[in-house]
């Protein structure tokens, strides 16, 4: 039963996914698979519930955890931090114009 | 799967911060402020998971803070100091560590439960895994693998962007019989391994899981050449996210299958837009063998064309000044020449003079969607500038001039003279039809298709050899003296 819940989570999810960037300008592409990228890093609150494996098998459960837990903070941070480089040049622009 | 808790509202939070995020991030004027809301709905995922408001598990904090600070210090670094012209790499490389992030996830979860003999045995983990029994193994298997099939193809693709790996499509012998071998056989190491084995061997099994998958992946996106490589990301960053989703079925978390699904489906759209630009299937593309660096069997080299003019800066410059209206067209030489700054500089000079200046951006100009856009945005060319493909088409006709740095393929007009061409209705820009075309590119060697290019001996065509930056720097130059 909770299986089954999970996969009707999983399938109104996907439908949600299609629907929500039906219409992307090309402009955006970049930033949004990026961004989008960094979102696929919440697997780092997996990584993290590894953690309590380290607490009774402090060698191996406790490097592999610390490799679950890293991968995906490279994955969260560098990603949400690129994105927003990005962006900020298409907006940096604007202000500057309106400043004009 | 949470129950009614404050950590399951604040995880609902999250994940309406990301569903916000996404579609804020597909609109210019909100994208900023998508990507900080969905990095918000992130933090507060991770603060909820390491607080746990209602009590919950111990977590050993060494793991926890050393994880952290390692995977923090790495990202932002990088983040910090890409530049521009390596975005598509690095979005390659993070989604390939995304990917095997949950690899890693669902193999901890795995030995903590099942491999390390002080922790118990399956009947014992039983009571607490959510899932438990075969539902709970095939999601560990398709973690496992959808994860490594991620990490493997990413980083091989991003081997092929930055040219550290040939761009021409690799064909193994066999292929077709290797790749399904090592899925197959993965596949079915795994659901033995997780279904049957306990200790050492079901961490053997898991092994040789991950082995499979990972030169599947490998052995994938060889064939795929570099033109190719926009599409085979963004279809790896839907993979990244279904991992994800995986890895939520394994440990029983909604917020990782939602956010996970989110993911995939966007990529999955990208992809189909980027497919849609170039004329092809996806299947078309994951086939492979499709153009590559050099001149594929009957391709064009530099032999091949017998009309050729060529214009040196000062002939170019003459050209330019005398226009009323120039299109610029970049191409993947632009991002190679770094040259997107003197491009702008020489559009302003341009306007100086009183000349109309628009950019026309290809939807695969480059080596990622959007890639000349970003460039372009870098160097703070006015978005107005920037034309979409339908929109720029028609005005060709009644254009003085195309400036085209470093890009190919995407104006060939063989794509819509020629039926038989491998490019045939790949929709371009048509350079052709404007009065003068300044065609620079170092060579006359052929694009990714590796077909020849009859634009480079028109009538109105003046191949314009050098390098984008050097050359265009000298045209500028030669521009504010007369």
């Amino acid at each position: 039963m909770i299986f089954l819940l999970m996969l009707f989570v999983f399938m109104l999810a996907i439908a949600v996914g299609n629907e929500l960037i039906s219409k992307v300008p090309p402009t955006l592409h970049t930033p949004l698979m990026s961004g989008a990228n960094a979102i696929s890093g919440i697997t780092i609150v997996g990584a993290l519930m590894c953690a309590q494996f380290a607490i009774d098998d402090p060698t191996t459960s406790r490097i592999l955890g610390v490799i679950a837990i890293a991968l995906a903070t490279i994955n969260v941070v560098g990603g949400f931090m690129v994105t927003d480089r990005m962006l900020a040049m298409f907006s940096s622009k604007k202000k500057k114009k309106e400043g004009k | 799967m949470e129950g009614f808790t404050p950590a399951g509202l604040l995880y609902l939070v999250a994940t309406f911060l990301f569903i916000l995020g996404i579609k804020r991030l597909s609109k210019v004027r909100t994208a900023r402020s998508g990507n900080q809301l969905a990095a918000v709905g992130m933090l507060l995922a991770i603060v909820v998971t390491l607080v746990r408001p209602e009590g919950g598990i111990d977590l050993d904090w060494t793991t926890v803070i050393a994880g952290l600070l390692l995977g923090g210090a790495v990202g932002g670094v990088m983040a910090k100091r890409v530049e521009m012209t390596g975005m598509p790499e690095l979005v390659a490389l993070f989604n390939g560590f995304g990917g095997l992030a949950s690899t890693f996830v669902a193999v901890t979860e795995f030995w903590g439960r099942f491999g390390s003999a002080t922790i118990g045995s399956p009947a014992d983990a039983a009571g607490d895994v959510v899932l438990g029994g075969g539902v709970w193994a095939i999601a560990i298997v398709l973690s496992v693998l959808i994860g490594t099939v991620t990490f493997t193809g990413s980083l091989v693709a991003m081997g092929k962007l930055s040219g550290k790996i040939s761009g021409n499509p690799v064909i193994l012998p066999a292929r077709h019989l290797l790749t399904s071998v090592l899925l197959i056989g993965g596949i079915a190491a795994g659901v033995y391994g997780t279904l049957y084995c306990e200790g050492n061997t079901a961490v053997l099994m898991v092994g040789l899981l991950a082995l499979g998958a990972g030169l599947f992946g490998i052995i994938s996106v060889l064939p795929i050449g570099g033109a190719d490589m926009p599409v085979v990301v963004s279809l790896l960053n839907s993979y990244s996210g279904l991992a994800a989703s995986m890895a939520g079925f394994v440990i029983g978390n909604s917020l990782l299958i939602v956010a996970g699904a989110l993911v995939g489906a966007a990529g999955l759209i990208l992809t189909t837009v980027m497919c849609k630009a170039m004329n092809r299937s996806l299947g078309n593309v994951l086939v492979g063998g499709f153009g590559g660096d050099a001149p594929a069997a009957g391709g064009g080299g530099a032999d091949e064309y017998t009309s050729v003019k060529s214009a040196g800066p000062e002939e170019s410059a003459m050209i330019l000044e005398s226009a009323t209206s120039v299109i610029i067209i970049p191409g993947y030489g632009m991002a190679v020449a770094q040259a997107q700054h003197v491009v702008k500089e020489l559009g302003e000079e341009l306007e100086r003079r009183g000349c109309e200046v628009r950019y026309a951006i290809h939807p695969v100009a480059g080596r990622m969607p959007g890639h000349m856009n970003v460039l372009l945005a870098e160097s703070d060319v006015p978005y107005e500038q920037l034309w979409e493909l339908e929109r720029i088409n028609g005005d060709f006709k009644t254009t003085d001039v195309t400036v085209i740095v470093g890009a190919n393929d995407v104006v060939n007009p063989e794509a819509i003279e020629n039926p038989q061409s491998p490019i045939a209705g790949m929709p371009i820009l048509n350079a052709h039809e404007s009065g003068t075309v300044l065609m620079i590119k170092r060579s006359l060697s052929p694009g990714y298709a590796g077909i020849k290019n009859p634009l480079f001996e028109r009538d109105n065509t003046y191949m314009c050899f050098g390098d984008g930056k050097a050359f265009l720097q000298d045209v500028v130059t030669e521009l504010k003296e007369s």
